[in-house]
């Protein structure tokens, strides 16, 4: 193994200790507890010590950046056109604003799996999961209901396609949040299980959040908007 | 080469480059304009740049020489660190200084080419597409007098309105030796108000990417005196004459028989056709083929016979004609002076 | 040895400074890449996949450079046939391309990749696995836009992509397709680096490296990262935009049907304009670790170097507008644009002042590295001051497309990143290959890189001054362009002479007998403090930091870090501002899933540039490959329950 820490000829007074082997103590023998002991140090914490939220602030960031992107796009085209909607009446408001409800109602189940997650109670968290699923397949049929009375489609003209993109962006956050969180509720079922999986549950509950979240000014704009 | 790049560096002249399209050898008011602030912004920024070199260089050479590894310098005393901390923060406050002046001087030069007088302005539609310009005359009340393809002629001293459209893609209207540049956007109409104080032919060139011959989309701009400009646009407006002996006669019925008519236009015969240039004076131009080819009859019977050979990709398709016919047709459009 | 095996069972093996060789093998062989072609493929190692990643970048540098010859040697005289007119838009499409997004951008991560954990003192990236299959993703993509290219299937609508030009009326075939799709691979790449990077950055830093006390190349990358999250999205929405619209008959910028030809421009200059401080901010990071070793001092006024440095990512995000000044959008915007185009001098011109002060006050040591960043003061502030020329409106209505706006970027980017670039390879690579680069080698390569650059690109300010539009496969006689078209091409060649002098330096060099040791340039930060090149994990112990230039000022007590498990990869998260100590959570072993989802995902990218129903059937194999990489296998939750403890 190459020497470590070697820096070659002594120059005067070389400061900062050269951090490898050879110091006092049997060689074989574990770093004895003289540094910055770290074994006591849980292996897994919540909140901003878990690097899961970390990447997930950072999707949330991205996806909604998306999402003011889309929305801004929308605007762009409105203020090019001379009439809006082009060629179409507004979408119809039942499903979507139906969803909008549905949506709203599964932040109850989300926010009782995190909390449980967020107390390590396994059981718990894994049935309030399951009513997210199932809430989920709700929310999903309904959106594919909405698809169908938007009353215009992607290719008849430039309003037709941003309001297919904007549904369709956030549809696809739908499809894998449902996923996700169907994959950690099969997960806190059949296992294998360990403490960490209660910070994945409390991670997805903040993306589920973000996902609800950013369905307000899509709705707003997708259905409200055209009215104006 | 080299020798010839030696003189183009050390010939003052030769940096303003050639009169007929560079910025820096304005023929006209809006040029003029920019290339007053192009000079302002030069002399401040070569300023800047040989300041920092200078300061650089000093410190290099100030600075005494370490050796490799060596042990790292002590904390700057107190007095150096702030003089450092002067000095920096004095460069800056005068970098943003200098920045405030540019800012100013660029907003004036805008307001100024936005207020160039335009009255009695001469009225111009361009409209480009790939890979060529048409440019109808509009009278005092808009309507189209006449068209003329990639060569223009304007009257020095008057304003010209242009206004830019685009049927395909976007290009972009450009004569270095008149005015900045605009983009001619499909689905939008832009303008440009410029005009020609010193008589001259300056050249145009497209300049946004459209394709593939975007390389060989030239026009040009004929500054006349008032007077030449006059009797240019008296001789445009009149129809082609009618075919004045046998040979041109054969042309004319070959042009109208063969497809010519169906994209080009000869105004006073039945030739209507609208996707290709306007052919009632081709005679009165220097260039074929935005700016391409010489108009002379070789390069036009090659022209004819097959366009993709002188300009691949180009819409015309190439032609079937026998050689006498060609002979005949570039006879015939000879005559349209 | 069993019954010291039976003991690590019942008491982990654990690390700290003054450990014995047990816990150093120990340590080896919990973090090495496995053996073996296989092993390669499931390494995850981030100085692994950082040196692929550089390797890769620096192959498409190098085809870039070659697609740019060849460009050079269409244009040396008026009238040459070498290449056709759509070969030629083909070349300089795809060299614009290669340069933006497969080199200039994913090359600055990379290092970062290498180099940040080693700087802030922790064994590894967050999300490792994230990070091999963001390398992957990379390759792929840029796998997909060649191979296009070579069957005759490459983009030729510049590496802009405008529309009209770029939509399926114009631009017929796959060409345009391959790449949009080619930015879908490379942005997805980037944005999973810049997670990695900005969660690596914030909580795994080594105890006591509170925010003020990184290195300022740790400041550049964190906030380059954020800029990445930021400006991605725009091109994401703008390319998909322009697929759908080529793919299943959207309109989004179709005047004919409500559609605006300027929303593409919006789009893509909303984030083609921070990518050039994506390019741009790193290698300011690179200039302050070069400036402070050969000036022997820590760079002179580390907060407004870290405020500049902020400053000019809020400022480039309010730029783009200046690429559409020729444009009919309303002039009172457009001088809005202009001040902000200026203003962001001001942050680059505080850096280079700190900069001339380090060196002022230092004791100047003249090696290749500082060499190259001396380049950057002189070409880089050129291409800036043509900067300041293009944020004019007026200037830049005669400037713009033209071939002085190749020299200004050519300036700003060779002089603001390659140069740089260069000179961050000369410094580190001991510390990536263990062996110091010929410093003979290194003037010759720098001195033709430097007058070929000039020779090249200094012409082209006067030629776009004297008319010359940009992107033409040729021009004409007469027009006074021949001679200075003539000299860049010379200059061009002279660059390429500089790249092959450098490209022998680097394989005479890695063979060398010669090894360099743990800190060659007698430097400050903490990646000089460990073997050059580092052992898999990087530090025998992680040390406690108490100051910017941790080598250069003594240690305090405690010194290093103990009691990480040395036999499971364990590391230590720290609080994002105080870099206090707060858990050691388990890292994932090598894995073969990284590899198989990028494979997933490359079929469900390029399958959806042929059929938009890719997009559904595409997506199966993706969550497969997803699912697989996320669920925990038994042996390793139950090496995790041995380890584990409840917060």
């Amino acid at each position: 193994m190459t020497a470590i820490g070697d820096r070659g000829p002594a120059t005067t007074d070389r400061p900062g200790e050269p951090c490898g082997p050879g110091g006092p103590g049997e060689p074989g023998e574990s770093g004895k507890p003289g540094g910055l002991d770290v074994r006591h140090l849980p292996s897994y914490s919540f909140g901003q010590g878990s690097l899961m939220w970390w990447s997930t602030m950072g999707l949330m960031l991205i996806e909604g950046t998306v999402f003011a992107i889309g929305v801004m796009m929308y605007f762009y085209l409105r203020g090019v056109a001379s009439v809006w909607p082009i060629d179409a009446v507004p979408p119809a408001l039942r499903w979507g604003t139906l969803n909008t409800a549905v949506l709203l109602l599964s932040l109850w189940p989300n926010q009782m799996a995190k909390r449980a997650a967020d107390r390590q109670d396994r059981r718990c968290a894994r049935r309030w999961l399951a009513v997210c699923v199932a809430f989920s397949l709700v929310f999903l049929g309904v959106r594919a209901l909405e698809f169908t009375t938007l009353n215009v489609s992607w290719h008849a003209n430039a309003y037709g396609s941003v309001v297919w993109l904007l549904l369709g962006l956030h549809t696809t956050h739908l499809v894998t949040d449902t996923i996700d969180t169907t994959v950690l509720a099969v997960l806190l079922y059949k296992g294998p299980f360990e403490g960490k999986r209660f910070v994945d549950v409390s991670e997805n509950a903040l993306y589920w959040y973000f996902v609800v979240g950013s369905w307000l000014p899509i709705y707003a704009v997708i259905y409200l908007a055209p009215l104006g | 080469m080299f020798a010839r790049s030696a003189f183009v560096l050390s010939d003052l002249s030769s940096w303003s480059g050639p009169a007929t399209h560079s910025a820096l050898r304005p023929a006209g008011a809006q040029a003029a304009r920019i290339d007053d602030l192009w000079q302002l912004t030069l002399w401040i920024c070569m300023a800047v740049f040989a300041a920092i070199l200078i300061v650089l260089l000093v410190a290099l050479t100030r600075a005494s020489r370490g050796a490799a590894r060596a042990a790292p310098e002590a904390p700057l005393p107190m007095a150096s660190e702030r003089a450092a901390k002067r000095w920096t923060t004095g460069a800056a406050v005068g970098s943003a200084g200098l920045l405030v002046v540019l800012l100013g001087a660029d907003m004036w030069t805008d307001r100024a080419l936005s207020r160039l007088p335009a009255a009695d302005a001469l009225r111009i539609e361009m409209t480009a597409q790939q890979w060529w310009w048409e440019a109808r005359y509009l009278d005092a009340q808009g309507k189209s007098e006449f068209a003329v393809s990639s060569e223009l002629h304007v009257p020095v001293g008057r304003p010209v309105i242009v206004t830019l459209k685009s049927v395909d893609v976007i290009h972009t209207f450009w004569v270095p030796s008149l005015h900045g540049k605009k983009d001619m956007l499909p689905g939008r109409s832009t303008q440009l108000l410029l005009r020609a104080d010193k008589p001259g032919v300056y050249r145009g060139e497209c300049a946004e990417f459209c394709g593939l011959q975007h390389a060989l989309m030239a026009f040009s701009v004929s500054a006349d005196p008032p007077d030449t400009y006059a009797q240019w646009r008296t001789a445009q407006q009149a129809r082609a004459d009618a075919p004045s002996d046998v040979e041109a006669a054969r042309g004319a019925q070959l042009f109208l028989s063969s497809n010519c008519a169906q994209c080009h236009t000869v105004r006073g015969t039945t030739a209507a056709g609208s996707l290709g240039p306007d052919l009632t004076h081709v005679a009165s131009r220097a260039l074929l083929a935005a700016g391409t080819v010489k108009n002379d009859p070789a390069t036009l019977g090659a022209w004819i016979v097959d366009p993709q050979s002188l300009k691949s990709g180009s819409t015309m398709p190439s032609s079937r004609l026998s050689p006498d016919d060609v002979r005949a047709l570039v006879y015939y459009l000879g005559s349209l002076k | 040895m069993s019954p010291r095996s039976a003991a690590a069972h019942s008491e982990p093996l654990r690390d700290g400074a003054h450990a014995g060789p047990l816990v150093l093998r120990a340590l080896h062989a919990t973090w090495s890449d496995p053996p073996g072609w296989r092993g390669s493929l499931r390494a995850i190692d981030h100085k692994t996949i950082a040196r692929r990643f550089i390797v890769a970048t620096f192959v498409f540098f190098l085809l870039g450079g070659l697609l740019a010859l060849a460009m050079r040697l269409q244009l040396a005289r008026p009238g040459l046939r070498l290449v056709s007119p759509e070969l030629y838009n083909q070349l300089f499409t795809m060299h614009g391309t290669t340069m933006m997004f497969l080199f200039a951008v994913p090359v600055m991560q990379a290092v970062a990749l290498y180099l940040v954990p080693l700087m802030i003192g922790a064994r590894s990236v967050a999300f490792p696995r994230m990070n091999a299959f963001a390398f992957w993703v990379f390759v792929m993509g840029g796998a997909f836009l060649y191979a296009g290219f070579f069957l005759g299937s490459g983009p030729n609508t510049g590496w802009f992509s405008y529309v009209p030009l770029a939509s399926s009326d114009y631009a017929p075939g796959k060409g345009v397709d391959i790449w949009a799709q080619m930015i879908t691979f490379t942005e997805l790449s980037a944005l999973l680096v810049a997670i990695v990077l900005i969660t690596t950055i914030f909580k795994m830093r080594a105890p006591g490296m509170t925010l003020g006390r990184m290195p300022l190349f740790v400041w550049a990358t964190l906030v380059t990262q954020f800029m990445v999250l930021f400006a991605m999205p725009s091109v994401m929405l703008g390319s998909t935009a322009l697929i759908l619209d080529r793919l299943v008959g959207t309109h989004f910028y179709n005047p004919a049907r409500g559609g605006d030809v300027l929303l593409w421009q919006h789009l893509f200059w909303f984030f083609g304009h921070p990518e050039v401080y994506l390019i741009f901010i790193p290698p300011l990071g690179f200039i302050s670790s070069i400036i402070s070793t050969f000036a022997r001092r820590p760079v002179f006024g580390y907060r407004a170097m870290v405020l500049a440095l902020v400053a000019t990512a809020f400022l480039a995000f309010g730029l783009w507008v200046h690429h559409m000044f020729a444009t009919n959008l309303p002039e009172v915007g457009k001088a809005f644009f202009t001040a902000a185009s200026l203003a962001i001098a001001v942050p680059s011109a505080v850096q280079i002042f700190c900069w001339i002060a380090t060196l002022w006050n230092g004791r100047v040591v003249f090696r290749t590295p500082l060499l190259f960043v001396l380049a950057f003061f002189v070409i880089l502030v050129a291409g800036g001051m043509t900067g300041l020329m293009l944020a004019s409106v007026s200037l830049d209505l005669q400037v713009h497309d033209t071939y002085f706006v190749v020299a200004h970027l050519h300036y700003v980017l060779l002089g603001g990143a390659v140069f740089p670039l260069f000179g961050a390879i000369y410094y580190w690579f001991p510390k990536f290959t263990g062996r110091m680069l010929g410093e003979t080698l290194g003037r010759w390569h720098f001195w033709l890189f430097f007058v070929g650059f000039n020779v090249t690109f200094f012409p082209m300010h006067l030629l776009g001054l004297h008319g010359m539009p940009r992107r033409v496969w040729t021009y004409s006689q007469g027009l006074g362009w021949d001679g200075m078209n003539a000299t860049a091409t010379v200059g061009a060649f002279v660059i390429a002479a500089s790249v092959a002098v450098f490209l022998v330096n680097v394989a005479l060099s890695v063979r060398g007998k010669a090894r360099a040791t743990a800190d060659p340039w007698g430097a400050g930060t903490l990646e000089w403090s460990t073997a050059s090149p580092p052992p898999p994990y990087n530090f025998d112990a992680l040390p406690v930091i108490r100051g910017r230039e941790p080598l250069w000022m003594p240690s305090g007590r405690p010194s290093h870090v103990s009691g990480l498990a040395a036999d499971a990869r364990e590391v230590l998260v720290t609080s994002a501002l105080e870099a206090r100590p707060e858990s050691r959570p388990l890292f994932p072993k090598p894995s073969l899933w990284p590899l198989l989802g990028a494979l997933a995902t490359t079929v469900l990218f390029i399958g959806s540039v042929y059929t938009p129903w890719a997009v559904v059937w595409g997506a199966v194999p993706v969550t497969v490959a997803l699912v697989g990489w996320f669920w925990p296998g038994r042996r390793e939750t139950e090496q995790a329950l041995a380890l584990e403890r409840s917060p």
